[in-house]
């Protein structure tokens, strides 16, 4: 304050000192919290989008062209995009388009189950060796330490021999193999939960176990699971991709976007279009896939709350 | 008239061990202790004296390994949980983890009752202002609550059960002096308005001392002194006591660098398994301590102390 | 020459919620071989400071104003200068004690590393004197403890161990940032005992962050009591016990639990983000006139030893002689 005082600036105040309680305006509960965060991400939200087109091509898409996925057109073989075959058509003349969708079918099929299973069997068993502890504990998780030294794709390379290749055969073998990580995530969620001051004085309260999993177990250990199903869905993907370009997989005439992509590997040089449009394909919904977890993971964390600075004393 | 009252918290010969064998861990090693009726004991000791295990014990969440606990002459476990909400209620010590950050304080602080939504709204912002906190706090999260507004939330939710005895471990060594204050002043108005009785952990005689109307020095798991709390702070007798009185910073700073007394040996939580479990860091340890472990014995009216050497020791002034 | 001389520091902070700044314009100087304390709540920005005096702030931090060492200014310089001066000439104890250790190495090695770099050592000299550090630190037996590894040690062990490290290079000041919280009381005792003496065997500066007013108390020479961002006021040890002149400190005096009754500070530490344009402690303050929720004082002199100031309306030069607030160890009533 340059210059002399106002000739009232010693006089009291105009209101009583009241002390001052944590400013700023109330903001809302932790889910609408997460989903406000996770818009404002706009990878994540341009991931999210992307699905939505693969999801709602592989639906739609082999409708929009009167070319049936597998009609065999010798005579148009290897035809580059145009007016009639907007992805071109592949060796045997059938058209990339209505491949690429049907294709994209057997992808997300592949992922939702991964996704199920790491849930129905993974998430349980992982929370019933965290909650039972002990021996049981002790038991359960050795047994997925044994099953998870085993190389992924080496049991599910043996399972296909042992069952036949094709779809069916490689869901089971992703299910008896895909579970493990969530296992193990979910048990150290709820071991690290159970003994957070909150959950022992919900205990002390007399609240009853199936309450205290339900209110204060389960959604803390939703956002990792979230995150966990969004990097696992893409591994499964890729898995089947991989293995359908080994000759593993799904069998023709099921195109797979795997073993589209090894069919058009020989001609790659000659006709890339064939090879394009499915190998862009995964790279696009693994992308979409990776990108939308780490927005989540990001938007579910409950520290980042309406902004916060350096936290503790000071 | 009916005889002597039964004192409302009774622990008899506790013994909590941990593991097994050679590692077993004694963290509550042979404790025996009442407390009354809208009594206040504190409890002091530093890290490894198993306070934190005694309080766990009695209000519940763990079992002892031999002896026993009563509140209010029932035991608080039942079926492995705890089973006594209305008699006995626990304050923990970090206000940040005290509450489920994906719950509003509404839910949080009624979640021990069984009420309907809106009974439940009505019921926190009660107690809510029980603990001085505005009504408007009931609708917020954690993460926009200061950890002296946590703590005092945690405590509305242990009070939202009408316990008769609180066990409080350690609350407010997560607050600033001003906040810690404010609770300590809040925790001395519910002990005298309503009668409640507590039991008191803490590692700081000094806010102790505001509540407490006995204080219990634990060390190794066992009580080394116990006495009215005027008495253990104008007459220690353990040497544990008077060090950690010592410790105290004196509430004017010396005008020269005062030479501090001969502070203890080792680290906390150092124990000898034979003998008296202090010797190893008491600078008056002789043979006999080594050998022979002190039992509690009187040292004035309600003034027990654990040690051979009390009576040679020199008198001792606060700085 | 003050050896560190911090003139209009600012640190503000970049949050998903906006600009948190933590710091506004503090200014003080430490001079070779004395103790200064820092003293506030959370929320003071007495942490942040420190970092901010050494870059160490996170990458959303961001600090401003001048900080000079020796004549040096550190908050523009290299990273390349400033490496020479961490650990050399500027020791620093933080906070999270385990942080500074590393669980994959012996004490001894990590503190003999720091010595062997700093002080140009060879690998034996270096542990032997590392193992003097450790025992001047009062982790004994020193020969046995500098074999052993951090990860098991207790809270109060640890903390002396990042110590003798920030000690290990011999630096002309240390930071420590709340150096005996979460330490057992006759730990922290023992601690703060050891870094006075050490401290003055060396001729070493010190600056002190705590919340406890109390327990830096028999340490430093000097306190600057910090609020808001701000520091409401500095003077000698003995000045502020004795003649406080800002009401918060007087409230904290009032505050601290070994005095008998309890007079807490009505409200809690402002938001730092909605600070409105007046000091940041009117709101609780009780002794508030009616300018102080209009502008913020500037640090104006009060009466004890030379350098003991408070940023008070009161303490104007214009403000009424009544009105001074009264001596330290108690709250003033309106």
């Amino acid at each position: 304050m340059a210059g002399p005082l106002p000739t009232d600036w010693f006089l009291p105040p105009l209101v009583a000192p009241a002390g001052v309680h944590r400013g700023g305006p109330a903001r809302d509960n932790y889910w609408a919290g997460v989903w406000s965060r996770f818009r404002g991400n706009r990878p994540a939200v341009l991931g999210l989008l992307l699905l939505g087109l693969i999801v709602l091509g592989t639906l739609v898409g082999p409708h929009l062209t009167p070319y049936h996925y597998d009609a065999l057109a010798l005579l148009q073989a290897n035809r580059p995009p145009g007016p009639e075959h907007w992805f071109g058509t592949d060796q045997l003349g059938r058209d990339t388009f209505a491949r690429t969708w049907m294709g994209g079918r057997v992808s997300l099929l592949i992922g939702l189950a991964a996704a199920a299973i790491d849930l129905c069997i993974g998430a349980v068993y992982g929370g019933v060796a965290g909650l039972a502890g002990g021996w049981v504990d002790e038991v359960l998780m050795r047994l997925v330490d044994a099953l998870y030294a085993i190389p992924f794709l080496l049991v599910v390379i043996l399972l296909l021999v042992l069952l036949g290749s094709g779809l069916r055969s490689l869901i089971i073998a992703i299910a008896l193999v895909n579970w493990l990580g969530m296992a193990r995530l979910v048990r150290g969620q709820v071991l690290e939960i159970r003994e957070r001051e909150y959950v022992l004085a919900a205990r002390v309260l007399g609240v009853p176990a199936p309450a205290i999993l339900w209110r204060h177990l389960l959604p803390a250990c939703l956002g990792p699971i979230l995150v966990w199903i969004s990097y696992n869905v893409p591994a499964a993907i890729f898995a089947e991709a991989f293995l359908s370009y080994l000759g593993l997989g799904v069998q023709p005439p099921r195109p797979s976007w795997g073993s589209m992509v090894s069919a058009a590997s020989d001609l790659v040089r000659l006709h890339p279009w064939p090879f394009l449009f499915p190998a862009v394909a995964i790279t696009l919904t693994l992308l979409a896939f990776y990108v939308v977890s780490d927005g989540l993971r990001d938007a579910l964390d409950p520290r980042l709350g309406a902004g916060h600075g350096p936290a503790g004393r000071g | 008239m009916s005889g002597p009252e039964a004192p409302l918290l009774l622990v008899e010969n506790l013994y909590r061990h941990f593991g097994g064998g050679s590692a077993t861990v004694a963290a509550v090693d042979g404790v025996s202790c009442a407390i009354g009726r809208g009594e206040a004991l504190g409890l002091v000791g530093e890290s490894g004296s198993g306070k934190s295990t005694l309080g766990r014990v009695v209000v519940g969440l763990d079992a002892p390994t031999s002896g026993r606990v009563l509140v209010a002459g029932l035991p608080p476990r039942r079926r492995g949980r705890p089973a006594l909400p209305r008699q006995v209620q626990m304050v923990f010590q970090d206000p940040a983890a005290a509450l489920d950050p994906r719950r509003s304080v509404a839910a949080s602080v009624t979640e021990g009752l069984d009420l309907s939504r809106r009974q439940r709204e009505r019921r926190a912002v009660e107690l809510l202002e029980a603990v001085g906190l505005p009504a408007a706090t009931a609708g917020r999260f954690p993460w926009a609550l200061s950890g002296g507004q946590c703590q005092r939330v945690a405590l509305a939710r242990a009070l939202s059960m009408q316990p008769r005895l609180l066990v409080a471990d350690e609350p407010l060594a997560a607050l600033d002096a001003s906040t810690a204050a404010q609770m300590l002043l809040l925790l001395q108005g519910l002990h005298r308005a309503q009668g409640l009785a507590y039991l008191f952990i803490a590692h700081d005689l000094t806010m102790v001392r505001h509540l407490a109307d006995r204080i219990a020095v634990m060390y190794a798991g066992r009580f080394v002194e116990v006495a009215p709390t005027e008495s253990l702070w104008g007459r220690p007798v353990h040497p544990y006591t008077r060090a950690l009185l010592d410790a105290v910073p004196p509430p004017v700073p010396p005008v020269s660098r005062a030479v501090s007394p001969p502070g203890l040996l080792g680290e906390p939580g150092a124990r000898s398994a034979v003998g008296c479990p202090f010797a190893p860091r008491c600078p008056h340890a002789v043979g006999r301590c080594r050998v022979e472990a002190p039992a509690l014995r009187a040292f004035g009216p309600d003034h027990l102390a654990a040690c051979h050497q009390a009576e040679g020791l020199p008198p001792w002034r606060l700085r | 020459m003050a050896l560190l001389a911090v003139a209009d520091l600012s640190v503000s902070f970049r949050t998903p919620g906006g600009v948190l700044t933590a710091v506004r314009g503090m200014s003080f100087d430490v001079q070779a071989g004395e103790t200064v304390a820092i003293v506030g709540e959370s929320g003071s920005g007495k942490s942040a400071a420190l970092l901010a005096i050494l870059g160490l702030l996170p990458s959303n931090g961001h600090a401003a104003g001048s900080v000079r060492f020796g004549g040096q200014e550190l908050l523009t310089a290299g990273a390349a200068a400033l490496g020479r001066v961490r650990g050399r000439q500027i020791g620093m104890v933080f906070q999270d004690a385990s942080g500074a250790l590393n669980p994959t190495m012996t004490v001894g090695a990590q503190v003999a590393e720091v010595a062997a770099r700093h002080l140009d050592l060879g690998p034996r000299a270096a542990l032997a004197y590392a193992r003097a550090v450790l025992g001047a630190v009062g982790l004994e037996p020193p020969r046995r403890r500098a074999g052993e590894y951090p990860g098991r040690w207790s809270g109060g062990m640890r903390r002396r161990a990042a110590l003798a490290i920030a000690l290990a290079g011999r630096p002309r000041l240390l930071l420590a940032d709340e150096p005996t919280a979460g330490l057992d009381a006759t730990v922290a005792r023992a601690v703060l005992d050891r870094l006075d003496r050490l401290r003055s065997e060396a001729g070493m500066a010190a600056v002190l962050v705590s919340h406890d007013l109390g327990v830096v108390a028999s340490v430093a020479d000097r306190v600057l009591i910090a609020y808001a961002g701000r520091i409401v006021e500095q003077g000698s040890v003995g000045d502020i016990f004795a003649r406080a002149a800002h009401p918060y400190t007087a409230a904290l005096l009032g505050a601290l639990p070994g005095r008998g009754v309890l007079r807490p500070i009505p409200g809690g530490t402002p938001d730092p983000r909605y600070l409105g344009p007046g000091c940041a402690f009117a709101a609780r303050c009780h002794q508030a006139v009616r300018g102080c929720a209009l502008a913020e004082p500037a640090a104006y002199p009060a009466p004890g030893e030379d350098g003991h100031s408070a940023r008070c309306w009161l303490w104007h030069p214009d403000a009424p002689a009544p009105l001074r607030p009264g001596r330290g160890g108690g709250h003033v009533g309106p």
